[in-house]
């Protein structure tokens, strides 16, 4: 009997061959979801109607069809309210549907709920959603990483094969790790955000999580492309990532960068990347040093950039055409002003006002500016890298997941969960983290990070390491009831 | 540069948020502090460097300049908080 961790390839072989039907797999989503989301809370909104939708043949014959998946509340459908976690979004249904989310129900999807995150994608702990911070299915005292918290947390606990995220900063990757999934985060351009509600739309991208490299490989095939819907939408001609999969690595040449590997970095985190390289090694890849010397300037350039573009962004919500609307406005000025006040939560609003502050008069040459100068040294820094190597490899976060409530009072401090992760949005690089073992009985990850573009390449070196390491699909104990839940 | 409740007070109102004077403390040290950690930028000479502002986007696109369908008013004003002959309504804009 297929369940969610059984992998997409067997989840469709089993409805082909009868032994499901694509309602008795939206059911026992659901059913999951009812089971055991009152303390996980990974859902905002069941999408209780999908159990009924049309029958096989009319959802085609591709690998997705008739299989469910979950959409981070940030990425529009159709009729179904779209809150991005706040409370200024409340009550926003979409009169359309993201482009991902379109070539997902295309291809036969079957989209069974949206789920929590960090309010408008701002957050590593998916702690800052306006509604309830979701837990770890590994440890429910222990957060799921964010932003994309809750599609990480719904597929680590089995709802659902797959979900989709955005990562902005780590948002993919940081909750893939912290939740024993895959997360792959690609090429800036390559998956449309038409759609997707923009936090910072420069960095912003949108990918897949999932159980198994193979998996990721088979959501990206389906949501990848052009679409003039978004002019960053690069034009390129779509690989077949599947072929990829060959878990051939010999002679790959994987770089190890040492400023990934700073004093930040938790002993046992280390050990288990030191663990999964010696396994590449094996494998057949040659492993050499790389420098990337701009990387401690990274995450500073990224918190004036990625606020500077969200206080733009998050201009548009003022209580005029959607959402949210506060009462009692003396008139239009009165009306923005206490819509944002009492809309906004308070990780938006320091965003909001660190990147009015970096764009405003005076202070932008200083700051914004400067930050985009630092982003072409690091850029630089990759293609200087990748000039002699294929991949580069790095742990996805500094620790294993932490505890609720442990980093919540100290901004600075949350944001350093992200050091490993934001350097590639700033280059716009595909990156994927995989599963590599345990500590203390929290998963780990392993980054890989890619050439713009070449995600064949990074999937295939995802992939080998993965059927070599043998981790994949990790199932947390809730259950068996040895997780506390 | 550090934040001052004033500078949070003129930030704010650019942003069109309200803050009081509670959270205007906290958010002058808290602002201070992102700031401060953002000027280690400030130690490197950038000169000649060039912006990167996106990734591999080299040109602005732009699409024909043809009629397509677009949302019907009604669908477009369905999000509303308030509406009226099919336009968004808003409170006073100018007094009196």
């Amino acid at each position: 009997m297929v369940d969610a961790y059984s992998g997409i390839r067997k989840i469709h072989q089993a409805l082909v061959d009868g032994e499901v039907t694509s309602q008795d797999l939206a059911s026992s989503a659901i059913s999951r979801v009812d089971q055991h989301d009152h303390e996980i809370r990974a859902f905002i909104h069941i999408e209780r109607g999908s159990t009924d939708h049309p029958s096989e043949p009319s959802l085609g014959t591709g690998l997705l069809a008739g299989i469910p998946y979950a959409l981070k509340d940030n990425m529009c459908f159709e009729g179904i309210e779209t809150t991005c976690a706040s409370k200024i979004l409340k009550g926003y249904i979409p009169p359309y549907s993201a482009t991902a989310a379109q070539r997902l129900q295309l291809a036969g999807g079957v989209m069974i709920g949206k789920v929590n995150m960090d309010e408008f994608a701002m957050g590593s702990s998916t702690e800052n959603s306006a509604f309830y911070p979701t837990r770890n299915p590994w440890d429910t005292a222990f957060v799921p990483g964010g932003s994309s918290g809750g599609s990480a947390a719904a597929v680590a606990a089995g709802y659902v094969p797959y979900a989709l995220g955005s990562d902005t900063g780590g948002s993919i990757r940081q909750p893939a790790a912290f939740c024993g999934v895959v997360g792959l985060k690609p090429t800036y351009g390559l998956v449309s955000r038409y759609g997707l509600v923009a936090f910072a739309s420069s960095l912003d991208q949108i990918g897949p999580i999932t159980h198994s490299v193979e998996d990721a490989a088979i959501v990206l095939q389906a949501i990848a492309g052009h679409d003039e819907r978004d002019s960053t939408s690069v034009p390129v001609e779509v690989p077949d990532y599947l072929a990829s999969l060959t878990g051939n690595i010999k002679g790959l040449r994987v770089g190890v960068a040492k400023e990934y590997f700073s004093p930040d970095i938790d002993a046992g985190v280390r050990e288990s990347v030191l663990k999964a390289i010696d396994q590449l090694k094996q494998l057949g890849a040659t492993v050499t040093e790389v420098s990337l010397p701009h990387t401690q300037y990274a995450l500073a350039a990224y918190y004036l950039i990625a606020p500077a573009e969200a206080s733009s962004n998050l201009a548009r919500y003022d209580g005029v055409r959607y959402g949210f609307r506060a009462k009692d406005a003396e008139n239009l000025l009165d009306l923005y002003k206490k819509t944002r006040s009492e809309g906004f939560g308070k990780e938006v609003k320091r965003r909001i006002l660190i990147g009015t502050y970096a764009l405003s008069s005076g202070y932008y040459d200083a700051y914004y500016k400067r930050a985009q100068q630092v982003r072409t040294l690091i850029r630089r820094d990759f293609e200087q890298a990748f000039m002699s190597v294929d991949v580069i490899v790095s742990p996805t976060t500094p620790t294993t997941a932490f505890r609720l409530g442990e980093k919540v009072s100290d901004p600075l401090t949350m944001y350093l969960n992200d050091i490993c992760t934001i350097p590639i949005n700033l280059a716009g690089l595909p990156a994927i983290s995989v599963p590599c073992g345990l500590v203390d009985g929290m998963p780990v990850g392993l980054q890989l990070i890619g050439r713009m573009f070449d995600e064949p390449t990074l999937l295939r070196a995802a992939h080998a390491y993965e059927k070599a390491a043998g981790f994949a699909p990790m199932r947390p104990a809730m259950d068996q009831g040895v997780a506390t839940l | 540069m550090s934040f001052r409740k004033e500078d949070v007070e003129y930030v704010a109102s650019l942003a069109r948020i309200n803050v009081s004077e509670e959270e205007k403390g906290v958010l002058a040290d808290e602002l201070s502090r992102i700031l401060h950690f953002a000027g280690q930028l400030q130690e490197l000479d950038l000169s000649g460097v060039e912006t990167t502002s996106h990734i591999g986007l080299d040109q602005t696109v732009t699409r024909r300049d043809e009629a397509r369908p677009s949302l019907p008013s009604d669908v477009a004003l369905a999000n509303a908080p308030e509406q009226e002959d099919q336009q968004f309504k808003v409170p006073a804009v100018l007094e009196g």
